[in-house]
């Protein structure tokens, strides 16, 4: 019995150890954006000071809130695109998995290859091809590459095929209701807790993209918050006084996906195996 | 519009042939857009090149002609490629079994507390925090961390009076970058494992025990055996993302001056692409990364006898 005791206590141990090690960056952030740029360098790392508004005031003022602008660029890009690549994936999943139909399996198989497919790789051509067509350094340009996910179509074919019953479809059909009314009033409230997932996994990936936007953005009132920061980490290198700009914008930037984790914890209960989401 | 609203009402049961590839429709165009044509072009252009006639003077002087392989060529005997690629093999042999490791290790831990909810939930959520954080946010934030004058580390090995390393140094930064990669994804995988551990019914393991297993026993023997799919994907994902690895190096670069241009091959890539206007030299070194990963990702796949990524349900 001491001996499972003793087990226990070293499980719980190490179980505190990591959490220790993934809180250690958060809580330095949230120490450091509250000292001046004097103490950054110089007050113990976590000894906390009193220039936490002073610092979010000066973040404020670069360059007429720039900041804020790269976080609603940040929101709109990760909203936007997670929404329509959720819905374009709903659509795909609910064909491949509820219709036969000739070429079903290739193109089952070509979007499996696709979830395969280093996605920062293709962003040098999609650059190529945007500015052919005049669309790079545009909104679009951050936008139109997130609507495709084959990740989200292979978990929403996975969702489409455990949530929505076949009879429920014919039953509908022989009520007289189309296809498409079919699918927003039956398929997709059905898949509701599958889509969410679909959804938060593109939003999330989104929101932190850097490659992407770095590479088809020039003009800084487009960027979002990754592509901001880092550039305001490069010219830190020449003002120093920039670092606590750096380091406000760091925690800033990060507390709207934090407190979205934290109020939707259940759909993240993924089985990427089995794409199945407990909730 | 709905499609439907002019047929008949004695429609037979059967669906109309068309309705499958319109609901398609959307993500095969945005398929083909944004993966194929990017991949296909990717391709020709590996395999073009520009030829200068004259003296390089006027619009006509400049024509782009077929190059063969010449551009493989030129990126595999690039001197900066190879160290490149080597430095993301021991990045990946470092980041992904110590990554996985520790997420398999944190899961079978959350598992085997399952009972004890307070301590687990803290852990659980603040593990799983990081993947909250962008990689940029997170190499910024760690960047500063390895300052030797922020960095806890340093007090803490001047407190016990000894000098302590720089881990922006050109032996460690490698290690350094390591870290935050798995400092990013452990919670994320941790979380996947762990879903596919709550499958199974604690009856099970009841029954073990009676049958007199231990803990570690029904671990090795039970649970290990369970999430090898969630492994074999979270391996492969880890795979992927590790040949790519970009925002970190690049966040780095204005802390630590050992971080060169070429530092992984995909820097490589952007650096020829858009610092020396050599596309075709850009598109070969993609081609040649993303073969690579596909190889590598397919090879395991096939190695493990194709147990995820399961056709049918």
């Amino acid at each position: 019995m001491s001996l499972k005791k003793g087990r226990s206590k070293t499980a719980t141990a190490l179980l505190l150890l990591g959490a220790a090690y993934c809180l250690l960056p958060v809580l330095w952030v949230l120490i450091a954006s509250s000292k001046s740029s004097g103490e950054l360098f110089s007050t113990f790392t976590l000894a906390p000071s009193t220039h936490l508004f002073d610092n979010l005031a000066d973040l404020s003022g670069y360059r007429d809130g720039l900041y804020w602008r790269w976080m609603a660029n940040t929101a709109l890009y990760a909203g936007v695109g997670a929404a329509a690549s959720t819905l374009i994936s709903a659509m795909a999943g609910f064909a491949l998995a509820k219709f036969d139909f000739p070429g079903k399996s290739a193109v089952f198989n070509v979007i499996l290859a696709g979830v395969l497919v280093p996605g920062v790789l293709l962003a040098i051509p999609q650059y190529l091809l945007l500015a052919k067509v005049g669309m790079t350094n545009t909104y679009w340009a951050v936008l139109l590459p997130s609507f495709i996910s084959p990740y989200g179509i292979y978990l929403a074919r996975i969702f489409a095929a455990a949530s929505v019953p076949t009879e429920i479809l014919e039953a509908s059909r022989i009520d007289g209701a189309g296809d498409w009314r079919t699918f927003g009033t039956v398929v997709l409230p059905m898949m509701r807790t599958g889509l969410v997932t679909v959804f938060l996994f593109q939003f999330v990936a989104v929101w932190n993209n850097f490659m992407l936007p770095y590479i088809m953005l020039g003009d800084d009132r487009l960027y979002p918050i990754t592509v901001g920061l880092n550039g305001l980490l490069n010219q830190g290198a020449n003002q120093p006084a920039m670092y606590t700009a750096v380091v406000t914008g760091a925690l800033v930037s990060i507390i709207p996906l934090i407190a979205l984790f934290l109020t939707l914890q259940r759909y993240w209960q993924v089985d990427l195996a089995a794409g199945g989401v407990k909730a | 519009m709905t499609p439907s609203a002019s047929t008949t009402a004695r429609r037979p049961v059967g669906r109309r042939a068309g309705t499958p590839y319109a609901f398609l429709a959307p993500a095969m165009i945005l398929f083909v857009a944004f993966l194929a044509a990017p991949i296909v072009y990717a391709a020709y252009l590996s395999l073009r090149k520009v030829k200068v006639s004259g003296l390089g003077l006027g619009a006509k002087s400049r024509t782009e002609i077929w190059a063969g392989l010449d551009n493989y060529a030129r990126s595999l005997t690039d001197p900066d490629f190879l160290p490149s690629v080597g430095r993301i093999g021991l990045y990946g042999l470092i980041v992904v079994p110590t990554m996985l490791g520790l997420a398999l290790l944190f899961a079978l831990l959350l598992d085997a507390n399952r009972t004890r909810e307070s301590v687990g939930k803290f852990a659980r959520i603040s593990i799983f925090l990081p993947y909250a954080v962008p990689a940029v946010v997170g190499s910024l934030l760690w960047g500063f961390l390895y300052l030797p004058r922020v960095s806890p580390i340093t007090d803490l090995f001047e407190a016990v009076g000894i000098t302590a390393p720089e881990l922006l140094s050109r032996d460690l930064t490698l290690w350094a970058v390591a870290n935050i990669a798995v400092w990013g994804g452990t919670g994320f995988n941790m979380i996947v494992i762990y879903t596919a551990l709550r499958a199974v019914p604690l009856s099970l393991y009841e029954s073990a025990r009676i049958d007199g297993a231990s803990e570690v026993a029904i671990a090795w023997r039970i649970k290990i055996p369970i999430v090898t799919p969630s492994l074999i994907m979270t391996f492969v994902f880890s795979l992927i993302a590790t040949l790519q690895v970009f925002a970190e190096p690049m966040t780095l670069r204005p802390l630590a001056n050992t971080i060169s241009t070429t530092w992984t091959p995909l820097m490589k890539v952007y650096r020829d692409a858009f610092t020396r206007n050599d596309l075709y030299a850009a598109a070969a070194t993609s081609v040649i990364i993303a073969l690579a990963t596909f190889i590598l990702s397919f090879g395991f796949l096939k190695l493990v006898g194709r147990r995820a990524f399961n056709q049918e349900d």
